[in-house]
């Protein structure tokens, strides 16, 4: 006879996600949210070497940071990360900042992810510079202040990762 | 062994000079201290240079105390190790930040459990004289609330 196949729970494809986010305060927040992608096949990029992720066991990229005062700093760190995305060709790009973060937000937007900017809880009157200038490259724009997101438009809040 | 930290982006040696000068009135030499892009000459706190993110949580986590700039960085460390930490924002007013974000982060946490803001130098110098009475946050926790990560997860998932 013949065994029975037992019905398959649909398969749940774990997604590509590439997390972003500089040194410090930016990379701890970004820790605090890694629950969100145990079950994905996850990137973490960040700007300085020695930096470990919660499970630590996830890969992390290193990428070097990037300053207003210095122009080709921008210009190292979009080849970098140009890079990144050509192996890794994430589906969600999730970062906490600051500019690193921005530009890989935008390079996903332009590429086809979907885009999520985490706006940084030091951040309780208003939104960063970056966050604001993430205003239409990310597909998710979040505050942790609710009074924050109440008068600007197209800002979420979901709660704060304190 | 108490840390301080400023951070490595500006200087901000208002700090560093009132901890350094407590440190040699008390003669206290298990100060260590990243003073950031300094040039300030210390007496008795001991400058190190920078160190991998790992190791800098690891200073953090066998510290007693932490005195610390307002920045997200230390302070969330702070709590992830239960450990206390005394905070004092850099001021825009004296070119401490390009902006004021520190001193609008510092009223948000300071009646967060385990962080001591101090205003200003008086209060910073009677939290150091009361340092064994300085608690850290208990029942802290390294994850976000649920609530977010879940939210995250299903936008995640739903693309």
């Amino acid at each position: 006879m013949r065994e029975r196949q037992l019905p398959q729970a649909p398969a749940v494809r774990p997604r590509r996600v590439l997390l972003v986010a500089s040194a410090g305060g930016h990379w701890i927040q970004l820790c605090r949210l890694s629950p969100a992608v145990e079950d994905e096949d996850a990137l973490y990029v960040t700007t300085l070497d020695g930096a470990r992720t919660p499970s630590g066991e996830r890969p992390v990229a290193v990428v070097r940071d990037a300053s207003r005062s210095d122009p080709l700093s921008f210009v190292q760190l979009i080849a970098q990360l140009v890079g990144i995305f050509a192996r890794f060709r994430p589906e969600v790009v999730i970062t906490t900042g600051a500019a690193p973060g921005l530009m890989a937000l935008m390079l996903g937007r332009i590429l086809g992810a979907r885009t999520v900017w985490i706006d940084s809880v030091a951040n309780c009157e208003r939104l960063s510079l970056s966050g604001r200038l993430a205003k239409g490259w990310a597909s998710l724009r979040l505050t942790q202040w609710p009074e924050v997101a109440e008068n600007t438009p197209q800002l979420d809040y979901y709660g704060s990762v304190l | 062994m108490i840390l301080l930290s400023v951070g490595t982006q500006f200087p901000f040696d208002r700090l560093v000079r009132l901890v350094d000068d407590w440190a040699f009135a008390q003669g206290r030499t298990d100060v260590m201290a990243q003073v950031g892009p300094s040039k300030l000459h210390v007496r008795a706190v001991k400058p190190f240079g920078l160190v991998s993110p790992s190791e800098f949580r690891d200073l953090q986590a066998s510290a007693q105390v932490t005195i610390s700039h307002a920045g997200m960085g230390s302070i969330l460390t702070a709590l992830e190790c239960g450990k206390p930490i005394i905070v004092m924002p850099r001021d825009h007013q004296r070119g401490e930040h390009r902006n004021d974000h520190q001193v609008a982060t510092a009223r948000k946490l300071e009646h967060t459990p385990g962080v001591y803001v101090a205003w200003d130098d008086a209060q910073l110098l009677d939290y150091l004289g009361r340092l064994h009475e300085l608690a850290g946050a208990t029942g802290a926790s390294a994850k976000a609330p649920e609530a977010f990560t879940l939210q995250l997860k299903s936008f995640i998932r739903t693309g």
